[in-house]
């Protein structure tokens, strides 16, 4: 009998999912097919993660897929877990966050999962949920450099940009700048153009050129040319110029945005003197491609490694297991490397949980997928000179109103050689983010050569009082 | 306006929004759709921010639209610090410009 999507108390699921995404969803509908009982919880009210999100029904959107590619690679997803929440194989929790995953204390090789419910995780704690395995598929988040005039209204986050055009169909301007650096900007600047906004030019600060340098790993991959050719037919068509080695390196408005300066760069992301050209607009979408959500990972104590670009991400062996055994991870919590793999992650994840095969053929897509993305992290990774771009009075961690030379000081003057010192000492990182649109720029200004990634007690910030009845 | 059909997100999917709702920032009455987070409606009402920052009071409103960077936190129906890029629009919902933001209370 089917159960009910809030009646999870009592049963030990198999296989807990954390994120809906391409990673989750994949997983989540794999495992069940194979027979699993399955909890798949997410934070949004609709499956789909960041990539697949969608406009709310009450807009009556009569045609989603104009502002995705492969909506089909979702849609048939979808109903596969439409057919398996029916079967009552799957329980889809949406609108829970988890904010931890703990070992069971009636059964220490179980894991419970703490989750608080509601749109933004104020309707209070979900019941606890008991598996026997745990899947984190808990996707990225943007990562941002700070420049002068960073904080100013019109300043959004160009993956921002993108999920509040795909779930809201709202732009923050009509002319918009985009900015920044990695692939992800030429899809950004394409939906808005399509959405209706004027898009003067994508400023790219990595070098688009060194793909050609590159060659092997890029013709591994005939399906990413399809699309990055079909991103740059759009801005074509829209006439949209994209600038490599350029950034923004200053915000021009008082309450809001006005315009920006655009600067080229060297080599190492410095800005070239008396290159600045002033461009009129009323928003600018920026972003340096993104960061694995490590949360609820590291507080298991999962082992992380670098990435090129100088991030975090989630060890994991060939069939997706993690080095905590029962805890999997698929997706861009193993490395930022787009919708497809993400997919393919999460059905290997699930047909190694079930254990049934085949699976040669799903790592070997997997592995192709990761050396480009691997190829595509290391031409667009922040290179140190930005922080050039950076005045005094630029603030670094926007929730606490930490600027760059309070940051300095604490460096040069008081000898803070670590994120973490900086933070005790000017409290950058400390806010309600907990560091996620300020740590890459913080441990940087630091000088720390080998940050080691950020261990946050709570996924999500929680009310109190939700934690003591939890 | 042109005489090709203008370009706008709604255009883009052929949406056919049910019927708009009033909700509203420090008083002033503005239409929101439903399924709407309360930032997609104040950025299609061209409002950009509805907070001021607890130091040095500067303007700010959605940054990241995913939940993650929390410059969106609005008061809405007198209850500070809501993401407003994750509450959905509600008719009536009235949205105050938060001064400041604290921690009392949360665990972060
Ligand atoms: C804002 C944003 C916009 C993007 N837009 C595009 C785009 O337009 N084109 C493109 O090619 N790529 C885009 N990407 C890249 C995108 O991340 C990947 O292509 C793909 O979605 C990765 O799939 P995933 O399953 O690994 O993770 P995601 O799709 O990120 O899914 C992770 C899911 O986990 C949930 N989650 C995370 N933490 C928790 C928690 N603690 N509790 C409960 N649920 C949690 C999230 O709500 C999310 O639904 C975007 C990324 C971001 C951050
Ligand atoms: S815009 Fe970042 S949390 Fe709402």
């Amino acid at each position: 009998m089917p159960v009910s999507p809030s009646d999870t108390r009592g049963t030990v699921h198999d296989l807990a999912v954390i994120g809906a995404g391409p990673a989750g969803l994949a997983a989540a509908v794999t495992a069940a097919e194979l027979g699993l009982t399955v909890a798949l919880l997410d934070a949004a009210p609709r499956p789909g993660g960041q990539f697949y999100r969608q406009p709310a029904p009450g807009l009556g959107a009569a045609r989603p897929r104009a502002l995705h590619h492969s909506w089909g690679a979702f849609t048939r997803r979808a109903a596969r877990l439409a057919a398996q929440r029916a079967a009552g194989r799957v329980h889809h929790l949406a609108e829970h966050h988890v904010w931890a995953v703990t070992r069971a204390t009636a059964d220490p090789e179980h894991w419970t999962v703490h989750a608080v419910t509601g749109p933004d995780g104020a309707h209070g704690p979900a019941p606890e949920l008991t598996a026997r395995h745990v899947l984190l598929a808990t996707g990225a988040y943007e990562r941002q450099l700070p420049f002068p005039g960073w904080t100013l209204p019109g300043v959004v986050g160009a993956a921002g940009a993108q999920a509040m055009l795909k779930a809201g169909l709202v732009l923050p301007g009509r002319r918009i700048v985009v900015a920044g650096s990695g692939p992800l900007l030429l899809a950004v600047a394409g939906s808005l153009a399509a959405a209706g906004a004027r898009v003067p030019v994508v400023a790219e600060a990595g070098d688009y050129g060194a793909y050609a340098r590159s060659p092997r790993a890029l013709a591994a991959q005939p399906r990413k040319l399809v699309e990055a050719a079909g991103h740059a037919a759009t801005l074509a068509r829209h006439g949209v110029r994209l600038r490599s080695r350029s950034a923004v390196t200053a915000v021009h408005g008082t309450d809001r945005v006005e315009a920006v300066t655009l600067t080229r760069l060297d080599h190492d992301w410095r800005p070239l003197p008396g290159t600045g050209v002033r461009i009129p607009c009323d928003a600018l979408a920026v972003g340096h491609g993104l960061v694995p959500q490590l949360e609820p990972a590291t507080g298991l104590g999962c082992a992380t490694r670098r990435t090129p670009d100088g991030g975090h991400a989630l060890v994991v062996d060939g069939r997706q297991r993690t080095t905590v055994g029962g805890i999997w991870a698929a997706g861009e919590t193993c490395g930022v490397a787009g919708a497809e793999l993400a997919f393919i992650e999460g059905e290997l994840a699930a047909r190694s949980i079930a254990g049934r095969g085949p699976v040669g053929a799903l790592r070997r897509r997997r592995d192709r997928l990761r050396r480009f993305a691997l190829a595509m992290a290391a031409v667009h990774a922040p290179r140190p000179g930005w922080s050039d771009w950076l005045r005094t009075d630029t603030e670094v961690c926007r929730c606490e109103e930490v600027t760059a030379g309070r940051i300095q000081d604490a460096v040069t003057g008081l000898g803070a050689r670590d994120g973490r010192t900086v933070k005790l000492l000017t409290r950058a990182g400390m806010g309600w983010c907990q560091g996620r649109m300020c740590g890459t720029a913080v441990t940087h200004l630091a000088g720390d050569p080998a940050p080691a990634p950020t261990r946050r007690p709570l996924a999500c910030p929680i009310v109190l009082d939700h934690l003591a009845d939890g | 306006m042109s005489r090709r059909r203008r370009r706008t997100p709604a255009a883009l999917v052929r949406a056919r929004p049910e019927p708009a709702f009033e909700i509203s920032l420090d008083g002033r009455p503005l239409p929101a759709l439903p399924g709407q987070s309360l930032a997609a409606a104040l950025w299609a009402a061209g409002v950009l921010s509805w907070r001021r920052t607890r130091g040095s009071g500067r303007p700010r409103g959605a940054f990241c639209g995913i939940g993650s960077c929390y410059d969106c936190l609005a008061t809405v129906n007198g209850t500070p610090n809501q993401r407003a890029c994750l509450i959905p629009a509600r008719p009536g919902d009235a949205v105050t410009t938060q001064e400041g933001h604290g921690h009392a209370g949360l665990a972060v």
